[in-house]
């Protein structure tokens, strides 16, 4: 068990329209500046106005796998921000709030009134909130204003005001101030999953990008259309998924290395095509940002509930399923899907959920370790074949517009030309063919660290999990008394039995720990090893695990 | 002339108009290949049905799509390479029940791709069933007390959704047929041609639509909405087949 650090967390809530999510993401960018791990996690309900939304931050000059709920500083843009979340707050924690006169641990601050003086927006008084915090946290304003001269560009000015009119007020009046602990001068960059994972998309090439908006998969549309002409990346969102799919696979055949991204709904649209993807051997990124529950389910709040059904398209053929657990595996993994679909030809499944999408992370992203990886170049010409048997499964891949290759696909049992066949002699080559190529995934797969183990590796107490779950429980092994140690798996399908069952047969006690209600990798783990853990933690109520009492639900299990 | 035939075997009925439609893109294709349209760079999908065979039998680049997907299939692969010339073939059932969503918006956003329906108002793969252009009280072996539904008018809705050529042929006339799938081709723009045909093993239209099948008046004005719109609904007596709209948009495609 490592010795407790110097965490500390701000929560910014309000209604929705309010602000705080954008407020608290400023602070982040200002945390991260100077240096700390920063951790933030959001919270709102599926709708535009009202409704509580809060964001958190939690910082630290170590690192930090999760946030925490004990709160050093609650800014209320709001009155029932204070009712909802004033219990969380530590024995010196304090609320910033816009009320008549202090009171206890309530620090009151003219938010409104300071914004009215200003003639500017009700929801720029947040940037007076900001300024209050610098003072608190001895932090130098000069760098907030650099972010919001960065995040606002010419209408930063009011911003700017304001936050001197907060800072100063609490100077003024001697707030108490925290001291910090001195960060570690480390440039990193504060990326949400879905942005990482989207960067990774473009350092491995990412031409084409087709999706339907659908939570908590819309922020990776949303970013790619933003960038769409520097990276010069064609988006397009189209009528419905099934229409995205479609496009994405056509855009794929004209030579485009193209993605899609949605929720499970969006994405059980997309099943008949992806299976014609995995039969007409056509490469395609799908990524499955998860949320809670089933169908429209809690369409705002996280879980893992998918990991069963996209590892179970229509038909037979090599699936390949990735599942990053961070930021930078979003990134990583997120290349790393792009040239596997194109090196092997067929769809990847990248596992997403809400959680990872749209938490934040102070990230370093190595950009060295993505490099574009293309498909086997055809010779072209005449005799072109685009199933052509070859011994690795793989055949040449042309494009249309290729001189003299007449490239055909079919979403039928086709010849090695494309031609619709029913020959059973065919059928059984090509079904054959598809699954040659398995042998060189799993070759490929075997460069990158598919099986992670965390904690003391030597421990007999093994704790599974993969995605998300991963910041709350590398945070829990810091609370948990016996020695244990965490085997994260990134690579879903095709699963490295071999690893894993070495792995897991080490173990007296092996605890699943899941954002689900059936232990969907549980019964993954059984089906593939033929093991079975002892325990399960599993959590389906829309949120996503808490890392002390987590540790505290474990430290009873292993007494 | 290019030779444009393939090994496939072809497992049309004997006698099906699908082989006139063939005939047709063939001619058009090579009347195109002469005037400097480069083999290379022409893509056909393809639905699921009878007509979806069509891509085995001409030996040119082709996607054979899922059922009603043709028309998303041919957008994606004209946006990833503009310098395609994409046609989608699709059927009835195809086009107009399972995938009319994507008929919609490619003609609201002015895909610059080409839509040829075989519209033979039955399901002729999966044997007889009712399609959205049977007409009411069709017998078929899903309804075998007749249908109860009106058949819809595809091209009224392609008309309203922004299509910007909108054509209606018939099989039967090969050479008309020809004038009406090339031009359709050659529009920059989303261009769909319905081209009516029989289907002779489940419903034997060729009688029907020899008696009511005739041109549309020498100086119809091709730019006129309103009279569009009216005219690709006057199937009565006569079922009139030409350009009904034709005008020019700017191309989805050119946005990027």
């Amino acid at each position: 068990m490592m010795k407790k650090q110097n965490i500390f967390s701000v929560l910014v809530g309000g209604a929705a329209g309010d602000g705080a999510r954008e407020a608290a993401a400023n602070l982040s960018r200002l945390l991260t500046n100077v240096g700390f791990e920063v951790i933030q996690t959001v919270e709102y309900p599926s709708l535009i106005r009202g409704g509580h939304n809060f964001a958190r931050v939690t910082f630290s000059d170590d690192k930090i796998h999760s946030d925490y709920e004990a709160l050093d500083i609650l800014v209320a843009l709001n009155k029932e921000t204070v009712d909802l979340h004033f219990k969380e707050l530590k024995k010196d924690g304090l609320v910033i709030f816009d009320c008549e006169k202090q009171d206890k641990k309530i620090i009151n601050l003219p938010l409104c009134a300071y914004a009215k003086e200003m003639g500017a927006p009700p929801i720029l008084r947040t940037a007076a909130a900001l300024g209050a915090i610098c003072w608190i946290l001895n932090l130098d304003l000069e760098e907030l204003n650099k972010i919001f001269k960065t995040v606002f560009k010419d209408k930063a000015e009011a911003n700017i005001k304001l936050s001197v009119k907060g800072y100063e007020n609490f100077k003024n009046r001697k707030i108490t101030q925290i001291k910090l602990p001195k960060p570690k001068k480390i440039i990193r960059k504060l990326v949400d999953g879905n942005e990482a994972f989207a960067e990774g998309l473009i350092k491995a090439g990412l031409e084409n990008y087709f999706a339907y908006p659908m939570t908590p998969s819309s922020s990776i549309l949303h970013f790619l259309a933003g960038k769409a002409h520097e990276y010069k990346i064609k988006v397009a969102q189209p009528e419905n998924e099934i229409a995205v799919i479609n496009m994405a696979l056509g855009s794929a055949y004209a030579g485009k290395r193209t993605a899609t991204a949605s929720t499970g709904g969006g994405f059980a649209l997309m099943l008949e095509a992806m299976a014609m993807a995995g039969m007409e051997e056509l490469p395609i990124v799908v990524a499955d940002s998860q949320r809670a529950g089933t169908s429209t389910g809690v369409a705002t709040r996280t879980g893992q509930g998918d990991l069963a059904f996209v590892r179970n398209l229509p038909g037979e053929f090599p699936q390949i399923v990735l599942a990053p657990g961070d930021q930078e595996e979003a990134y990583l993994l997120g290349g790393l899907s792009l040239n596997l679909a194109w090196q092997f030809q067929t769809p990847v499944v990248v596992l997403l959920d809400k959680l990872l999408s749209e938490n934040m992370s102070a990230c370093q992203l190595d950009d060295k370790k993505i490099k574009i990886i293309s498909s086997k170049p055809s010779k072209a010409g005449k005799k072109y074949q685009r199933y052509e048997f070859t011994d690795d499964g793989i055949s040449p891949l042309a494009f249309p517009g290729d001189k003299d290759a007449v490239v055909k696909v079919c979403s039928y049992e086709h010849d090695e030309k494309g031609y619709i066949t029913d020959s059973s002699e065919i059928t059984k080559a090509m079904c054959e063919k598809r699954f040659a190529k398995i042998k060189g995934i799993v070759k490929e797969l075997a460069k990158h660290e598919m099986i992670k183990v965390y904690g003391d590796t030597k421990s007999k107490n093994t704790l599974v999990f993969f995605g998300s779950t991963k910041g709350a429980i590398l945070e829990a092994l810091k609370y948990i008394k016996k020695p244990v140690r965490a085997v994260q798996i990134l690579c879903l399908e095709p699963l490295d039995t071999a690893q894993l069952k070495k792995i897991l047969k080490e173990s007296n006690r092996i605890i699943d720990i899941e954002n689900n209600y059936t232990g969907q990798l549980a019964n993954l783990i059984r089906e593939k090893t033929g093991i079975e853990v002892c325990k399960k933690i599993l959590r389906y109520d829309s949120f996503p695990f808490e890392p002390l009492s987590l540790a505290d639900t474990i430290n009873k299990i292993l007494k | 002339m290019i030779d444009l035939n393939t090994q496939a075997k072809n497992t049309w009925c004997p006698g099906c108009t699908n082989f006139l439609i063939l005939s047709a893109f063939k001619n058009v294709l090579n009347e195109l290949f002469s005037t400097g349209l480069n083999k290379d760079n022409v893509v056909m999908t393809a639905g699921i049905g009878c007509h979806g065979k069509i891509a085995d039998y001409v030996n040119i680049n082709s996607f054979i799509s899922l059922h009603g997907r043709e028309v998303a299939t041919a957008t994606g692969i004209k946006l990833a390479n503009p310098k395609l010339t994409v046609v989608a073939f699709a059927g009835d059932g195809d086009a107009y029940a399972e995938g009319i969503e994507h008929l919609v918006h490619a003609a609201k956003r002015n895909s610059n791709i080409t839509l040829l329906v075989h519209n033979n108002q039955v399901f002729g793969l999966t044997t007889g069933q009712v399609t959205p252009t049977s007409v009411k009280g069709y017998k078929g072996r899903s309804t075998p007390f007749g249908s109860v539904e009106e058949p819809l008018n595809p091209l009224s809705v392609l008309l309203s959704s922004g299509a910007t050529f909108v054509a209606r042929t018939y099989a039967g006339n090969l050479q008309e047929m020809q004038v009406i799938m090339k031009k359709a081709i050659q529009h920059k723009g989303f261009s769909v041609v319905d081209i009516l045909q029989p289907c002779i093993s489940f419903k034997d239209t060729r009688e029907y639509f020899k008696e009511r099948v005739c041109e549309l008046e020498k100086n119809y004005p091709t730019d006129k909405l309103d009279m569009a719109l009216v005219e690709v609904r006057s199937n009565g007596d006569k079922i009139p087949c030409g350009i009904f709209y034709q005008v020019q948009k700017p191309i989805f495609e050119d946005s990027f």
